[in-house]
């Protein structure tokens, strides 16, 4: 494969994971704190830029701990518990140092990063990046982009959910119920998408 | 068995690797050194920085309301900052309104210290402490109603205003979440050894289901407080106290309190149930205090099953009913949020005033 192709290809990955195979509204991972934090446009961005931040380098380690310790030693059946491991003392790690070191990015991003170290999405995305065999670069732009595409995601959320206020909702269908309503209609419009190219 | 014993190393090393750098970032980076709590501008304390504002002055024996044990989620934990608690944080916002924003307000359980803080407490909340009791004796009330008695071990006496509440602490039994919740204290203030409370079970709740099915006579507890701005006001108004099942607990503590000081206001307890089954200690009530006191109690029963004479259907159309002088009188509630706005709705609509209005919700 040329330097080119290759460009192309951790693009179209990266393109794909956003819009065509949205790792929300298309696999439907990381629902719940979906539905729990998308009230506030300002709150969703911060923990959207939080998972991005997380998938990305969560799928670069374990891409790393996957090719560079279970793969010589056959022990892929144990990707699930390193996976976890790797994501939660990472989060942990990360939320100490900003924590410390830099307090304005802490109340901005730290604080959701709790929130999401058992996210479904995270490891979700390890997982996906193994089985589809992606490259280590394309693993990362693979977390990138599916980080992008949740964020997409929840932010739209909540940019509709803030225009729902002035709205007039059946009782039994507010909050959560008519958070999955829309969720329904937005994976709906991302199908819409999948013309477009599938790069999986 | 080579590869069995392999992995198992292999995975183990890798878990204790990571566990490693986790405890050395614990020490070096998330360790803020020595830090100094300046207290309402005259007490100060060092503490070892990186732990939650509420860790911190518990530690201190300085006990703030917390029900939800520091998650962000009740909002209890109200402390104003004057410095030093770094930007207000998303997981406090929802909780603090306008006023208290613009006075430095702020939830303990949220800040954490990481540099020298300086913070105000109200002089009544440091009064605040810790009890360890014995569980005297327990006493069914109502077939949901039960009545804790404690001995108070360490310290061994309590100071209170009648009407406060305490925080019970309900152990982690059989993995169940460790819990604080209040209680309102229902005792004669006067038996300054003693504490005793009046709890209904809330079918699957964790602290109740702790006191009706592990608590024992002879058991530990652990509760702090006192807390709450219930109490009766300082006047000669004639009072209305309206409660129904637990609620009757702060009402009670008051009574005792009114009898001890020989207080010759007029008093009148509407007492609600749903059926005959929910009412309790009326005749205690009764012989206690309607000789010593200008005091009546009314029961009403919302859906009476056999026979009942008195009042019926909901104390609020009792106090609709019976009530002549609301226009003079101040009224006491307790229980239910929902109970509580009834009756304020039929008491302004009697002609009292919102602000004669008392009330304890139980949420
Ligand atoms: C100031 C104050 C004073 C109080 N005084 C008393 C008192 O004297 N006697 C007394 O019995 N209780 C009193 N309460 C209520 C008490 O603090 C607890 O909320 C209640 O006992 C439930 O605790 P739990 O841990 O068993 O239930 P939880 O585990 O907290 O709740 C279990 C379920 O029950 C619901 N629930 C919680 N509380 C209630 C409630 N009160 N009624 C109906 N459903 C509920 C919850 O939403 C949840 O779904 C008081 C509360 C306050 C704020
Ligand atoms: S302790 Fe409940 S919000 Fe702080």
């Amino acid at each position: 494969m040329t330097n080119s192709n290759e460009f192309i290809n951790i693009v179209i990955i990266c393109f794909s994971s956003i819009f065509t195979g949205n790792i929300l509204l298309s696999y439907f991972l990381g629902m719940c704190p979906f539905i729990a934090v998308s009230k506030e446009v300002k709150t969703a961005f911060g923990l959207g830029m939080a998972v991005v931040f997380v998938l990305t380098f969560t799928c670069l380690l374990n891409w790393l701990t996957y090719h560079y310790i279970l793969i010589p030693f056959q022990l892929e059946f144990f990707r699930f518990i390193m996976f976890i491991i790797t994501i939660a003392a990472f989060v942990q790690f990360v939320e100490m140092v900003l924590e410390r070191y830099s307090p304005l990015l802490y109340t901005n991003l730290g604080i959701f990063l709790p929130l999401i170290t058992v996210n479904c999405a995270i490891l979700g995305a390890s997982l996906f990046m193994v089985i589809r065999d992606y490259s280590l670069v394309g693993s990362v732009a693979y977390g990138f982009g599916s980080g992008v595409g949740w964020m997409l995601a929840i932010v739209s959320m909540a940019g509709i959910r803030k225009r729902l206020v002035i709205n007039k909702i059946p009782k039994g269908l507010q909050g959560p119920g008519i958070t999955l309503i829309i969720a329904g209609m937005m994976a709906l419009a991302f199908i819409g998408f999948t013309g477009v190219l599938q790069g999986q | 068995m080579l590869t069995t014993l392999l992995s198992v190393t292999i995975i183990s090393a890798f878990g204790a690797l990571l566990a490693g750098i986790i405890v050395l970032a614990d020490k070096f980076i998330a360790n803020y050194g020595e830090c100094t709590i300046t207290l309402n501008k005259d007490t100060q304390f060092n503490i070892n920085g990186g732990i939650p504002l509420l860790e911190a002055l518990v530690q201190q024996k300085i006990f703030i309301p917390s029900a939800c044990g520091g998650k962000g989620t009740c909002g209890y934990c109200k402390v104003k900052v004057i410095e030093g608690a770094g930007p207000l944080l998303p997981t406090e916002e929802p909780y603090l309104d306008k006023k208290e924003l613009e006075n430095s307000i702020r939830l303990s359980c949220q800040v954490k210290v990481r540099n020298n803080i300086d913070i105000f407490i109200p002089e009544e909340l440091l009064s605040v402490k810790e009890y360890i009791c014995t569980c005297a004796d327990i006493k069914d009330l109502t077939y949901d109603i039960k009545q804790f008695r404690f001995k108070l071990e360490n310290p061994q006496t309590i100071e209170y205003v009648p009407g406060q509440y305490v925080q019970l602490f309900a152990p982690s039994i059989n993995g169940s979440e460790e819990v604080y919740r209040a209680y309102s204290i229902s005792s004669d203030p006067a038996d300054k050894g003693y504490i005793e409370l009046i709890i209904r079970l809330v079918p699957d709740g964790i602290c109740t289901t702790y006191c009706f099915e592990h608590l024992k006579v002879g058991d530990t507890v652990k509760l702090n407080g006192p807390y709450g701005e219930f109490r009766l006001a300082d006047t000669s108004a004639p009072i209305l106290f309206i409660a129904g099942g637990s609620g009757m607990a702060p009402i009670k503590c008051i009574l005792h309190h009114m009898k001890n000081t020989k207080n010759s206001r007029e008093a009148v307890y509407f007492f609600g149930g749903n059926t005959e089954r929910d009412l309790f200690l009326i005749d205690e009530l009764k012989k206690e205090f309607e000789s010593s006191l200008k005091f009546k109690i009314v029961p009403v029963v919302a859906t009476p099953q056999n026979g009942y004479i008195g009042e019926k259907g909901f104390v609020t159309h009792a106090v609709e009913r019976s009530v002549k002088n609301a226009p003079q009188a101040e009224a006491y509630l307790c229980g239910s949020p929902g109970m509580i706005d009834a009756c304020i709705s039929v008491l302004t609509k009697l002609g009292m005033d919102v602000s004669k209005v008392y009330y304890d919700k139980f949420s």
